[in-house]
């Protein structure tokens, strides 16, 4: 059989191919081949096939649990589903209409209730519970603004294709539509962002909804699913009996990729020379690392990985290039943009990877592999669409690669690849500024150092810290980075760190905030303090809004429109008032030893660290440019500097404050890459202080109505 | 492009908003829509008519196909396929101008279905040019008011 032939020879797939090492320098693959042999494939039992609870049946005993037959009541039925279903853990908030569910949820042995503090914050967990396990995360919150309140979450998982089951209290049938107390049409208010919702009309249909519920949230393209459960109904009898199988005729995904279009695909590989694996969630979605890094060592192809498939191809994997897109790195952006051939894998061409359509990846043919059919054409066109479950097809590609003996033909694009790849590093020792200030990319890179990658998982605010943490954290397993994608929702971060902690209680949970981000749930620190959840939360704290910032700074000439957050509330009072552990640094020597407190911490913990707001994060693609007209990227070839910053600060006919301030600081990071000379402030290699001559400083602070604050004044101002 | 969507739907609450949700959503306006059930009563029938290119009508099309209510969707766009709809004209008719309009009704087989002091209500059943042909007719007369119930259609070459 070909997946056995294929089984046989995966030992010797990791061919000799000599890798540059990329001395001091931060870049992919800098590792050796050691940590690639543990992870390349080894004969595990289902290669290209699925479990059964993967297609969609009930994870837990299902028609076999003990409650079958029992006569109960509606609310009684709704846990005992969810016990069907193996529920362990489920987050919430009760209220009126809800309340007969959780009186039934009282008596339940199995089933763990998380008390959130906002609905949000219980969707955001359910959904931090599903990403980091797999399984689908359940709400159950009451009518109303319980309700409302939960819509941000849902339409998180709804973007990033996370299973969740939203359960919500309804007012009774004979007062819908009357605008009784706390009714709100939560069916209507969510259904572009859900996969599917039922209204329930009687209980008749109780278990029938439920399974259906699970069996749609977790199969094809995963997505949450809301149940609205009237509350007349939760008092009703009726005979419980669970199903194990659903009928629904209108919904059938397909998993097995078209034979003859997986055949063009072998074909097309074969005759690449200058090939991408372009890998999204999708890949750990359908658990396909096994066969993604078969495929890619068995014909050598470079890898890119988008904000939501970090973590499906292992960071130390010679193979991996790490980020694409608008904050991904150059030579990754400049592998899409010099393919000719993109093997899309569970990925969507969102507007973050692929900059200006026009310009993206023009001479590239596209395999794109997809289980939903609508992202397969939606953005650009594909040569060859395969719709099915990516660990069968890309188990079918290997293996018909294997069986014609396939042999990679792209020796001299790995070899391009791997020049850019030590040219452009996304960090550099020589391009820190400051020595008195913490460098946001050192505080993540020196975590990522500290983490077990096997046994820790790093979730994201919204922000710039999230996208250094995506250049900076390695992640070598799926499902050990989680970060809100789609609809980049600040809020996300913690509350969903909360929930994978207790989902995946042997890791150790980072979350990586920004002051603004963090105020968005900061009421889950009770949740994780109650629940004793050992989560660890690293504030960048910049006191501001960076990322909108950054964007003032580049694209609206430094009006600093409402992005400053000072004063900032004391975080390290606020862990004393949760019940948490907790400190602020703001010295760099203090960086390695206060990231081994909280990580050995077994108690919540927060480790608010103090970065400057004049920080951007680049690389950078500009919204409306091309791949490849990456701004910012470190050029070793010209003494590690930034290169190609935006024209705006070199010769914009007003030039925004900052930029002038920049350009002060040394200029290196803003309008000129050659010049490395002290800033203001600063001591020259002679000891004397460099002063502000031309007074730009001064001349700035006239000009600017706004609060917009250099770095200088900002750094005393941080604390008062 | 105009295209004509034949769509079956769960006869259940809230499946017309869940796909007019989604058409309106991604951008395009439906210039006709009609729906009812069909001979399965668990199944309604959704003839829809949106005016999209190539590109974008697949999109619909596909994003309609994941809605868990949709069963099928058949584009009756290039198919040979029977269209009908019905309007009610009601046209200005002084009692000596009568007899014009009447005549004209009854070329186009269609109805005179009330008479008023000083206007007609002529009901029509037909596909889009004659329909048009017979609106265009009565505007020399001065329509009042014209509701249509919106277009349907089926397929002729159906296997059965
Ligand atoms: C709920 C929500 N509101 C607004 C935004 C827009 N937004 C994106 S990043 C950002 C700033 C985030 O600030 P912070 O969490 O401090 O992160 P930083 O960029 O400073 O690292 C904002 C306001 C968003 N993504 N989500
Ligand atoms: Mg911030």
């Amino acid at each position: 059989m070909g997946l056995f032939f294929f089984m046989d020879v995966s030992g010797q797939l990791a061919r000799d191919f000599l890798w540059p090492e990329c001395m001091g320098l931060k870049s992919r693959g800098e590792k050796s081949l050691i940590t690639m042999n543990e992870n390349a494939p080894s004969g595990s039992a289902n290669r290209g096939q699925r479990t059964a609870a993967q297609v969609g049946a009930p994870q837990g005993l299902g028609s076999h649990s003990p409650k079958q037959g029992e006569i109960m009541t509606g609310a009684q039925a709704v846990i005992a589903s969810l016990e069907a279903e193996g529920v362990d853990y489920v987050f919430g908030y009760p209220g009126g209409q809800a309340l007969k569910i959780y009186d039934a949820l009282y008596d339940s042995k199995q089933i763990t209730h998380i008390l959130a503090r906002h609905e949000q914050g219980a969707v955001h967990e359910a959904d931090g519970y599903a990403r980091a396990t797999g399984r689908p995360g359940v709400v159950i919150v009451t009518s109303g603004p319980g309700a409302t309140n939960t819509v941000t979450g849902i339409a998180t998982a709804y973007m990033d294709s996370v299973p969740l089951i939203v359960v919500t209290g309804q007012v009774p049938r004979a007062v819908i539509g009357t605008d009784s107390f706390q009714e709100s049409d939560i069916v209507g208010i969510t259904m572009p962002v859900v996969k599917h919702s039922y209204l329930l009309q009687s209980v008749d249909e109780l278990t029938t909804v439920f399974r259906e519920a699970f069996h749609i949230a977790t199969t094809g393209r995963p997505g949450p699913v809301l149940i609205d459960i009237p509350s007349d109904l939760a008092s009703e009898k009726l005979v419980f009996d669970y199903p194990d199988e659903v009928s629904l005729p209108s919904y059938k995904p397909t998993y097995k990729g078209n034979m003859k279009q997986i055949r063009q695909a072998v074909a097309r590989i074969e005759e690449a020379h200058q090939p991408v694996l372009y890998v999204g969630g999708g890949i750990i979605i359908s658990d396909a690392t096994d066969e993604l890094t078969a495929l890619a060592e068995l014909m050598e192809i470079p890898v890119v990985t988008t904000l939501m498939g970090k973590g499906a191809f292992p960071a130390s994997h010679p193979l991996n290039l790490g980020p694409v897109g608008m904050h991904g790195s150059k030579y990754a952006n400049l592998a899409m943009t010099e393919s000719d051939l993109i093997i899309a894998c569970g990925a969507r061409f969102s507007d973050r990877v692929t900059g200006k359509l026009s310009q993206f990846a023009p001479h590239a043919d596209v395999i794109h592999i997809d289980i939903d059919p609508a992202e397969i054409g939606k953005i650009r066109e594909a040569q060859i669409p395969i719709v099915g479950d990516l660990k069968g097809v890309l188990a079918g590609i290997v293996s018909a690669l294997v069986k014609r003996n396939s042999q990679p033909n792209d020796a001299p694009w790995i070899e391009r690849v791997n020049v850019w790849r030590k040219r452009y590093p996304f960090y550099h020792s020589d391009i820190k500024e400051k020595p008195d200030e913490i460098v946001p990319e050192l505080v993540l890179e020196t975590l990522s150092d500290k983490l077990d990658p096997q046994k820790s998982i790093v979730v994201t605010e919204v922000g710039q810290h999230q996208m250094w943490a995506t250049q900076f954290i390695e992640r070598e397993r799926p499902r050990s980075f989680l970060s809100s994608g789609g609809l980049g929702t600040m809020g996300f971060g913690f509350p969903a760190a909360i929930g994978a902690a207790i989902g995946r209680p042997d890791c150790t949970v980072v979350c990586i905030a920004g002051d603004g981000s963090f105020q968005m749930n900061t009421q889950e620190m009770a949740t994780a303090a109650i629940n004793g959840v050992p989560v660890k939360v690293l504030i960048m704290d910049n006191r501001c809004l960076d990322m909108v910032h950054q964007w003032q700074k580049l694209f609206y000439k430094g009006r600093y429109s409402e992005t400053l957050l000072d004063p900032i509330p004391d975080f390290v009072k606020l862990t004393a008032a949760y019940d948490w552990e907790g400190e602020r640094i703001e010295n760099p020597a203090d960086l390695d030893a206060a990231l081994d407190r909280m990580l050995n911490s077994d108690v919540p913990y927060l480790l608010d660290v103090a970065i400057s707001r004049d920080q951007n994060v680049y690389p950078m693609v500009a919204p409306g440019s091309g791949l490849n007209e990456v701004m910012g990227a470190i050029d070793v070839a010209v003494g590690a500097v930034r290169t190609d910053m935006p024209d705006s600060f070199a010769a914009s006919p007003a030039p925004s404050p900052c930029a002038q301030i920049d350009a002060q600081f040394g200029g290196r990071w803003e309008s000129d890459p050659f010049d490395t000379g002290a800033r203001i402030g600063q001591r020259n290699a002679d000891g004397s202080l460099v002063t502000d001559e031309e007074g730009v400083l001064k001349k700035q602070a006239h000009r600017s109505k706004q609060t917009a604050q250099p770095d200088s004044e900002s750094k005393e101002g941080g604390r008062s | 492009m105009r295209h004509i969507l034949s769509v079956l739907v769960d006869n259940k609450p809230g499946v017309l908003s869940r796909v007019t949700g989604l058409i309106s959503r991604r951008g395009f306006n439906i210039e006709s829509l009609s729906v009812g059930p069909t001979e399965d009563v668990t199944l309604s029938h959704l003839t829809a008519v949106v005016n999209a290119d190539d590109v974008a009508y697949e999109q619909i099309t596909k994003q309609l196909h994941k809605l868990i209510s949709v069963y099928k969707i058949t584009d009756l766009t290039d198919v040979d396929a029977i269209e009908r709809e019905l309007v009610l004209y009601k046209v200005n008719a002084v009692p000596e101008r009568r007899n014009e309009i009447i005549e004209i009704a009854n070329i186009f087989r269609a109805k005179i279905v009330d008479v008023g002091r000083t206007s007609l209500t002529i009901e029509a059943t037909g596909d889009e040019s004659k329909l048009k042909g017979l609106e265009d007719l009565f505007r020399a007369y001065g329509i009042k008011e014209i509701v249509r119930t919106g277009k349907i259609a089926l397929s002729r070459n159906s296997k059965d």
